[in-house]
C-alpha cells in the first residue's frame, strides 16, 4: 500500500467513526458544538501519532505477551501530556471536554490503531496511519458536531446564523439528539456507498 | 436519605449509557440477546464496584500523599486491567459456575470506558470511599438496566423490515436516541 492511500484511508474508506464504529463515547459525548468535536479529534490525533510512533519503534523489544499492557501506558503516557498541557493552554475547552480526556486511554481507535497497524508496520507508515486515521475521527466528530450544533443551537463554529432572538432545537445538543443525530449520518453514508461496493 | 438520591440519581436521572456516554461499545456490541446482556450487566456491576475502590484507596494513600495525581490516568488503567485478569484468575479457580457465566464479558471490560470513567469521577465529585462505592454499583446498575432494555428492543427490531441504509449500526443508534430521550423523563426527578 503506499503512502497516500494508507494517510487517506482514515478519512472515508475505513473512517473510525462511520465505518468501524470505534470510539463512539467520546464522539457522542462531545459533539455537541463543532469547536469541542474538533478539538477532542486533534487531541486524540496527537495521541494516535505519537503512541503509534514510539509503539513501532519499541515493538521488537517489547515481548509479546505483556505487549497490550506495554501499549497502554504508552497510550497514557501521551493522554496525560495533553491532559495537562490543555488544562494549562486552552482551560475552557478542557473544562468542556472534561472526563473525556483522560478517557482517550480507553478509545478502541487508538489501541486498535497500535495492535493492528503500529506493532506490525515501520514508523514511517505508523505515523502516517496515525495521522491519517486521527484526522479521519476529527473529520467525523466535526461534521457531527456541525450538524448537531446548526440544528441545535442554530449556529456554527459559535457564529450565529438564526435570529439573535430564536431558539434551535434543543434536542439535539442534548444527549438523545447525539444518538439520533450519528444514526442517520451513518446511514446517509452507508446509503451512498452501497452502491460503489456492489 | 441522602444515599438513596445519590443512587436513584446515578441509575435514572444520570444513566451512564443514555446520558453521560460512557460504556457505549458494549452497549452497541453485546446488546443483541438478553440473556448476553444480563451476563454482561452482572460481570459490569461486580468490576466497578472493585475497581472503584481500589482506585479510591490508591488515589487515597498513595497519589495524593505523594503527590504524584496526575498519574492518575496510568496508574488506574493499570491498576484496572490487572484487577480484571485477577478476578477472571480468581474465578477460574474459586467458582467455575461463576466464571462460565461471567468469564467471556471479562475481558471486555478492560477496554470499557465506563470502569475508568467512574472511577475517575468518584474523584472528581469528592465522594467518600461509602459514596464512591454505592455510586459505583449504582452508575453498574444504570448500565445494566440500559443494555437489558436495549437488548429487549432489539430483538423485537430484528423481526422487524428497516429500511436498507438503516440496517445494522443506524437503527440501534436511533433506538438508543428514542430510549434516552424516555430516560429524559427521569430528569427532575432528583434535584
Amino acid at each position: 500500500m503506499n503512502q497516500k492511500s494508507n494517510f487517506l484511508k482514515g478519512f472515508i474508506r475505513e473512517n473510525p467513526v462511520f465505518v468501524l464504529v470505534l470510539g463512539m463515547c467520546p464522539t457522542l459525548g462531545v459533539s455537541s458544538s463543532a469547536i469541542n468535536g474538533l478539538g477532542m479529534g486533534l487531541a486524540t490525533t496527537f495521541v494516535l501519532l505519537m503512541s503509534n510512533l514510539i509503539i513501532s519503534l519499541i515493538k521488537n523489544f517489547i515481548p509479546d505477551k505483556v505487549r497490550i499492557p506495554a501499549f497502554i501506558v504508552v497510550i497514557a503516557t501521551f493522554v496525560t501530556i495533553v491532559d495537562l498541557v490543555m488544562a494549562a493552554y486552552a482551560p475552557g475547552l478542557h473544562a468542556q471536554l472534561g472526563i473525556f480526556i483522560p478517557l482517550i486511554v480507553v478509545n478502541c481507535i487508538v489501541l486498535g490503531r497500535a495492535e493492528a497497524f503500529a506493532s506490525r508496520n515501520n514508523a514511517l507508515s505508523s505515523v502516517i496511519d496515525g495521522f491519517g486515521m486521527g484526522l479521519g475521527f476529527a473529520f467525523a466528530l466535526t461534521l457531527l458536531g456541525s450538524v448537531r450544533e446548526m440544528l441545535g443551537s442554530g449556529s456554527i463554529f459559535g457564529m450565529k446564523f438564526i435570529p439573535a432572538n430564536a431558539d434551535g432545537i434543543l434536542i439535539f445538543i442534548l444527549a438523545p439528539g447525539a444518538f439520533i443525530t450519528l444514526g442517520f449520518l451513518i446511514a446517509i453514508i452507508n446509503q451512498l456507498s452501497k452502491p460503489a461496493k456492489s | 436519605m441522602e444515599y438513596i438520591l445519590l443512587i436513584i440519581s446515578a441509575i435514572l436521572v444520570n444513566n451512564i449509557v443514555l446520558t453521560q456516554f460512557l460504556g457505549i461499545c458494549p452497549f452497541l456490541g453485546v446488546s443483541t440477546r438478553i440473556s448476553t446482556s444480563l451476563g454482561m450487566g452482572a460481570a459490569v456491576i461486580f468490576v466497578m464496584a472493585l475497581a472503584t475502590l481500589v482506585t479510591f484507596l490508591i488515589n487515597q494513600y498513595i497519589l495524593v500523599p505523594l503527590n504524584i495525581a496526575f498519574l492518575q490516568t496510568i496508574s488506574y488503567i493499570l491498576v484496572i486491567a490487572a484487577l480484571v485478569q485477577m478476578v477472571e484468575i480468581i474465578l477460574k479457580k474459586v467458582s467455575p459456575p461463576l466464571y462460565q457465566a461471567l468469564g467471556l464479558y471479562l475481558p471486555l471490560i478492560t477496554t470499557n470506558c465506563a470502569v475508568l470513567g467512574v472511577a475517575i469521577m468518584v474523584i472528581k465529585r469528592n465522594f467518600n470511599l461509602v459514596e464512591s462505592v454505592l455510586f459505583a454499583i449504582s452508575m453498574a446498575i444504570g448500565f445494566s438496566l440500559a443494555l437489558v432494555i436495549f437488548a429487549s428492543i432489539r430483538e423485537q427490531l430484528e423481526i422487524n423490515d428497516v429500511p436498507k441504509g438503516m440496517k445494522g449500526v443506524p437503527i440501534a443508534l436511533i433506538t438508543a436516541g428514542l430510549l434516552s430521550l424516555a430516560f429524559m423523563g427521569f430528569a427532575g426527578l432528583v434535584k
